[in-house]
């Protein structure tokens, strides 16, 4: 069977580039750009704006490249291209 | 029992586990020696990741830099943990598809030129020894601090445990030492941090606490307090900080993207068995690395407020033994400027240059209050107290008053972290030589026992270049450093970034975008940091960007120019279009 490999390749650059949009949300955006607007909410003793500048994108870090790990093997399954079944 | 006496036995421990490793992981084959036979389990992989990336700096200078940086510190918090999201999404997966044994390789084939493969091993080699001297001086410290021996001996004695498992057991030995040493210095790093989280907050876990409320009975959030002091002494506030929004942007995009590029962490993710396990093993490594990194800002927070309370407005005569200790090691120095006795600190630097202790015949001449004379210039400012940054993670448990033991651990710690991060580069470098340099350029039909002869003999001669710029660091290690990641930045990550996901990129591209990429950056960086620091401030830069940040420009240069160039000349060859479209699939 032929496998469907450009449609593969789509779906993983497209999941590419929401997760990367994510990644730059939280971290530019929310940890440097916003954060002086985002410094008037606070969340317990933290700054808003501080808080994911030195704490927050960095758990989004974390959680976006499971997310990816999950979405992929998936994808991997779907498209017959998983390394572990023939 | 006293720090020192603890400190020879948690070393002394340590150093046995490793020298242990190295002895049961000989390596017997290049593949062995380069990538561990990429047998290592993801899992593992990760905990090694981790060691080989937190060097030194990331141990011992991060948290007091932050402590002092304020709001600006997240450059390196972020700088230093969203290039593994790029890692993850851009580069691991595909590479460890790729299937060779280094960085080089990859671009030396996927730009069917030896021109490429030079320059790629050229860059590597650079980064790698900017890196490795660094590390070598931070083993040379930790020994001549904590263990009173000579900096030269404490570099000797690193060496020889670096050479021990590096040369004897390649990529194997150094994968199994780093996950000991993982677990050393994330412990070492964690124990204080609960104790003084608990001392400062009543909360056990520093990420928390540092939000929480102050145990002082005020009622205030740790962190208003902390602001409330540094607007009282005259400081911008400490959650806000003062570098420029457009610096503070473009620096952590230079370290995000450099870190991504950098070959040792890079040629980690060639050694797991598959696809899958390489994306994963990214998502480990930084689960172990966020442990550190979002404790160090919390480790900041309270050594700030620690400093301030313990100093500020107190008379010379009740400062606390720790006080005393490291003003003898010229790292915390009192000059008084107004002849009051009571230390002031405010914003500025209290003297010219780094404190110069007057001495007659080797005794240490006291002032009036009794403390140590220095010979340097007082600067006008009303700020009497010098600190060097680097203290604070060493001097946290004497400041908070913890046990010996733990002033012990963090000495091991240290000594973890530079050494497992020396001996990633070290590998770096010898696999360019052996592998790129003589088996893909100069000696073809070498064979594979012979390869691993001169990988050994590379990896030897490395440590002992290492370690010479160890005991002897060249003026300008800490504006190195900036050049590592710039370099890294504006020639690796471009180059392997479009290899994968520009099928048409070919060599004539590439390779002009990467020498452009890099000569953009080294001459910014060289211009303002070695020929003309006198102009290094922001009204000279470009843009505003500093040139810790000037790497972003340079990825964006040799983006440009890659495809530009890349537009004239004609596409690669059919084969390696095949290669391109084949990485992309796990199987």
């Amino acid at each position: 069977m032929e496998k469907d490999l450009r449609g593969y390749w789509k779906k993983n650059l497209q999941y590419l580039g929401v997760l990367l949009s994510i990644w730059f949300t939280v971290s530019y955006g929310f940890g440097i750009l916003l954060a002086p607007w985002l410094n008037n909410f606070k969340m317990g003793g933290f700054k808003l704006g501080f808080w994911f500048a030195q704490q927050g994108s960095i758990y989004v870090f974390v959680a976006l490249i499971f997310v990816y790990v999950y979405l992929m093997n998936r994808l991997d399954k779907q498209f017959g291209v998983s390394e572990e079944e023939g | 029992m006293d720090v020192q006496v603890w400190t020879y036995i948690l070393v002394g421990i340590t150093f046995a586990v490793y020298i242990g490793i190295a002895i049961w992981s000989r390596a017997g084959s290049t593949s062995e020696f380069y990538v561990a036979e990429g047998a290592v389990n993801p899992l593992t992989n990760g905990m090694a990741t981790a060691a080989d990336w937190m060097s030194a700096a990331s141990f011992l200078s991060m948290a007091g830099l932050i402590s002092f940086m304020g709001y600006d510190g997240a450059v390196y918090l972020m700088g230093w943990t969203g290039g593994y999201v790029l890692l993850a999404l851009l580069l691991a997966p595909y590479l460890r598809k790729f299937g060779k044994f280094t960085v080089p390789d990859f671009i030396g084939d996927r730009y069917y030129s030896q021109i490429a493969r030079t320059v790629a091993v050229i860059c590597a080699l650079f980064v790698s020894f900017t890196y490795v001297a660094g590390q070598m001086r931070g083993v040379g410290l930790v020994f001549s601090k904590f263990l009173e021996v000579d900096i030269f001996w404490g570099v000797i004695i690193g060496m020889a445990i670096v050479f021990m498992y590096a040369v004897l057991g390649g990529m194997k030995g150094i994968t199994y030492t780093q996950v000991a040493q993982y677990c050393i210095l994330i412990f070492a790093f964690m124990v204080p941090a609960f104790f003084i989280s608990i001392q400062l907050t009543g909360n056990i876990i520093p990420q928390i606490g540092f939000g929480s409320t102050a145990t002082d009975g005020s009622g205030m959030f740790l962190l208003d307090k902390l602001d409330q002091l540094h607007t009282e002494l005259g400081f911008a506030e400490y959650t806000s900080g003062t570098k420029s929004m457009q610096d503070v942007f473009f620096i952590t995009v230079a370290l995000m993207v450099g870190t991504a590029g950098l070959p040792h962490v890079i040629v980690r993710f060639f050694t797991v068995p598959k696809v899958k396990d390489a994306r994963v093993s990214v998502g480990y490594a930084l689960i172990f690395i966020a442990i550190l990194y979002t404790t160090a800002p919390a480790i900041a927070v309270f050594a700030r407020t620690n400093l301030i309370e313990t100093v500020s407005e107190q008379p010379y005569e009740e400062m606390p033994e720790w006080f005393k200790t490291w003003e003898e090691t010229a790292l915390l120095n009192w000059v008084d400027k107004n002849n009051d006795g009571i230390i002031t600190y405010a914003p500025g630097a209290a003297i010219l240059g780094t404190p110069d202790i007057q001495r007659t015949d080797g005794e240490i001449v006291r002032g009036t209050n009794g403390e140590a004379v220095l010979n340097n210039t007082q600067t006008l400012n009303t700020n009497e107290l010098y600190v060097d940054r680097d203290i604070m993670v060493l001097a946290n448990p004497e400041i908070a008053r913890l046990p010996n033991w733990v002033a012990a651990l963090v000495a091991a710690g240290g000594l973890a972290a530079a050494l497992s991060t020396a001996a990633g580069l070290l590998l770096v470098i010898s696999t360019s030589v052996s592998h790129d340099l003589i088996k893909k350029q100069i000696k073809k039909d070498i064979s594979d026992k012979a390869e691993l002869r001169y990988a050994r003999i590379a990896a030897g001669l490395a440590v002992v270049v290492a370690g010479y710029f160890g005991i002897n660091p060249p003026g300008f290690v800490a504006e190195v450093v900036a050049i590592a990641f710039g370099l890294a930045a504006a020639s690796f990550f471009p180059a392997i970034v479009l290899g994968i996901f520009y099928k048409k990129m070919n060599r004539e591209g590439a390779v002009a975008g990467m020498v452009s990429g890099l000569l953009f950056t080294l001459g910014y960086i060289v211009f303002f940091k070695i020929l003309f620091p006198d102009y290094n401030t922001p009204e000279y830069w470009w843009f505003g960007i500093s040139p810790e940040g000037i790497g972003t420009l340079g990825m964006l240069v040799n983006l440009v120019v890659s495809l530009a160039i890349g537009m004239i000349y004609p596409e690669p060859p059919e084969e390696v279009q095949e290669m391109v479209e084949n990485i992309r699939y796990p199987r």
